[in-house]
C-alpha cells in the first residue's frame, strides 16, 4: 500500500518533468558570454524587455567561442558576443544574419597587491606583459577561447610575444570562465585579464587589484546577430530579430547604461556607432 | 561562517527563487530515477536470471558503466538533442525534459548493475524453490524483483545519489538558464565562478540537507513496508 502511493507520487513526478514545453511558449534562447551574465547585465535589462514584450530571453552563457558555436548549429536565436572578428566571420560564413554593435567596456590587468613584477599604474598594457613574462611572474589564461581569451592573445601579438611559443611555467592556462580564472589567481597570487564587469561585481577577490587599466588596447566591444533562420528553419526569427531590435533601441541602450553596481557604471552603449 | 547564515536566510524567508531551484532539482533527479529504475531493475534482473553467451562481458561492461563521467554522457547528449543532431527536431535541447534523459542515461546502468547483483545473491536461495514449482523466466524475474523490492531500494538511492550530486551532465545539456533549468548543483557552480563563495557553499549545504532528507524518507518507507511484510 504505502510502496504502491510512493510509485504513484514518483511517476506524477516524473511525468510532469517530461511534459513537453508549450509550443506557444514566447521564449528565445539567447547564447551569450559568461561576462555579461556574471556581471548581472542580464538580470537587470531581461525583466524590462519581458515587461515590453512578453518574451522570455533564456540566457545560456558560455565563453564567446562556445556560444558562436551554439548559434552555428542552430541551439541559439540570438548570439550576443564579444570577439568582432569572430563574430564578422560568423556572418561572413552565413550563420548570423547580421552584425550590430551593442556596447562596450574595456579589459583590466589584474594582479596581486604585492606586484611581483612592479607593474601598477602603469598605462601601457603590452609592456606591463612583457614585465610579467621577463620576471616570470605567475599569470592565468582563460584559454577557453572566449573573447577575454582571444582579446589576451591578441595583446600578446600586439605587443611582439607569441605566447603559444614564449610561454612558461608561470602561464597557467585552465581553460574555464571568467570567474574561475579570478578565483584561480586570486587563490596563487596571479595577474589575469578580466573584463572590467565581471571584476566590478567579483566577490572573491582576495588580494588582486587592479594592476594596468586606461590603454586604448584595452576596449572592449560587444555585439549581437540574429543566427540566420536559412540555415537553421527552427530559429524564432521574429522573437529573436525584436530582441536584437530592443537592444540597439534608445531605450534599450538607455537600459544598458543604466546598470550600475555601487555607482559604477559596467557597460557604455554604442550601437550607433556603425564602425564598432 | 556566513554561508551559512546567508543560504540559511534565503531558506527561512522562502525565497521563491530557491524553492523553484530546490523543486527543479527534485523533479529532474527523481524523474531520472524513476525513467532510470524501470529500465535498470528489469535489465538487471533479466542478466541476473539468464543465461546467454556473452553474459560475462556484460556484467562487466555494466559495473564499468557506473562510472559513466557525467560531462561525457552531457556531451553525447548534447550532440544528440543538438538542432544539428539526430534529434534535434525535437527542440529539447536546454530543457529540463533533456536533463532528465541525461540523467536517466547516467543512473539506468548503476540501477541494473546493483539489481543485478542483489538479484544474484537472491536467486541462490530461491533457486530449487522456483525449479520446484515450474515458473517460467519472467515470473522468475517478476517473484525475485518482488521479494528484493526493499533492497532494491539501496540500488534506487544510490541513482538517485548519483543524479542530485552531478553537474557535469545537467550544465551541458540544460545550460542553467535562470529560473528554467537551473538547478542545486548548477548554480552551486556558478555562484562559484562569481566568487560568490559563502553563497556557493550556502547552497551546498541546502543539497546535502535535502539529500538527507530524502535518504530518512526511503529509510522510513522501507522500515514501515518491511514490518507490513512482515
Amino acid at each position: 500500500m504505502f510502496n504502491r502511493r510512493i510509485l504513484l507520487a514518483a511517476l506524477a513526478l516524473g511525468i510532469a518533468a517530461a511534459a513537453p514545453a508549450s509550443a506557444q511558449e514566447k521564449s528565445i534562447v539567447v547564447s551569450s558570454t559568461t561576462s555579461t551574465q556574471d556581471s548581472g547585465l542580464f538580470g537587470y535589462i531581461l525583466p524590462l524587455f519581458k515587461s515590453k514584450t512578453g518574451i522570455d530571453v533564456k540566457v545560456v552563457s558560455q565563453g564567446t567561442g562556445q556560444a558562436l558555436d551554439t548559434g552555428r548549429r542552430g541551439d541559439a536565436d540570438v548570439v550576443f558576443v564579444h570577439a568582432k572578428s569572430q563574430e564578422e566571420k560568423f556572418v561572413a560564413d552565413g550563420f548570423g544574419v547580421k552584425r550590430f554593435p551593442v556596447m562596450y567596456n574595456d579589459f583590466v590587468l589584474i594582479g596581486p597587491k604585492s606586484d611581483p613584477a612592479g607593474i601598477k599604474g602603469s598605462k601601457d598594457v603590452g609592456t606591463a606583459l612583457k614585465t610579467i613574462m621577463a620576471k616570470g611572474a605567475p599569470f592565468i589564461s582563460r584559454g577557453d577561447k572566449s573573447g577575454t581569451h582571444s582579446a589576451e592573445i591578441n595583446l600578446w601579438k600586439a605587443s611582439g610575444v607569441d605566447i603559444e611559443k614564449e610561454k612558461g611555467p608561470w602561464y597557467k592556462s585552465i581553460g574555464q570562465g571568467m570567474g574561475a580564472a579570478l578565483n584561480t589567481a586570486s587563490a596563487s597570487s596571479a595577474y589575469v585579464l578580466a573584463d572590467r564587469g565581471t571584476w566590478i561585481s567579483f566577490k572573491n577577490r582576495g588580494d588582486l587589484i587592479i594592476a594596468v587599466e586606461g590603454d586604448k588596447r584595452l576596449f572592449n566591444q560587444y555585439g549581437v546577430m540574429l543566427v540566420n533562420p536559412a540555415k537553421h528553419p527552427k530559429v524564432k526569427k521574429d522573437f529573436g530579430q525584436l530582441f536584437v531590435d530592443w537592444l540597439v533601441s534608445p531605450e534599450g541602450q538607455k537600459a544598458i547604461a543604466n546598470y550600475k553596481i555601487n555607482g559604477e557604471q559596467l557597460f557604455y552603449p554604442n550601437a550607433s556607432d556603425a564602425g564598432a | 561562517m556566513t554561508g551559512d547564515v546567508s543560504a540559511l536566510q534565503l531558506v527561512l524567508s522562502g525565497d521563491p527563487g530557491l524553492f523553484a531551484i530546490v523543486r527543479l532539482s527534485l523533479l529532474i533527479s527523481l524523474s531520472a530515477v524513476l525513467f532510470a529504475g524501470l529500465i535498470g531493475v528489469p535489465v538487471g534482473a533479466f542478466i541476473a536470471l539468464t543465461l546467454f553467451p556473452g553474459r560475462e562481458g556484460v556484467i562487466v561492461v555494466l559495473n564499468a558503466l557506473m562510472g559513466l563521467p557525467p560531462v561525457v554522457v552531457g556531451l553525447a547528449v548534447f550532440l544528440a538533442l543538438s538542432r544539428s543532431g539526430p534529434l534535434g527536431s525535437w527542440g529539447l535541447l536546454f530543457t529540463p525534459q533533456a536533463m532528465v534523459i541525461a540523467q536517466t542515461v547516467l543512473v539506468a546502468p548503476i540501477i541494473a548493475a546493483l539489481t543485478r547483483q542483489t538479484i544474484e545473491d537472491l536467486w541462490v536461495e530461491y533457486r530449487d524453490e522456483l525449479a520446484a514449482m515450474n515458473i517460467g523466466p519472467a515470473g522468475r524475474v517478476a517473484t525475485l524483483v518482488w521479494d528484493a523490492r526493499f533492497s532494491l531500494v539501496t540500488a534506487l538511492l544510490a541513482g538517485f545519489g548519483r543524479a542530485a550530486a552531478e553537474v557535469g551532465a545537467i550544465i551541458v545539456v540544460g545550460g542553467n538558464i535562470e529560473g528554467f533549468t537551473r538547478t542545486m548543483t548548477t548554480a552551486i557552480a556558478l555562484e562559484t565562478s562569481k566568487g560568490d563563495l559563502p553563497l556557493a557553499i550556502g547552497l551546498g549545504i541546502v543539497l546535502i540537507f535535502i539529500v538527507i532528507l530524502i535518504n530518512a524518507l526511503a529509510w522510513a518507507a522501507r522500515r514501515a513496508g518491511e514490518r507490513t511484510a512482515g
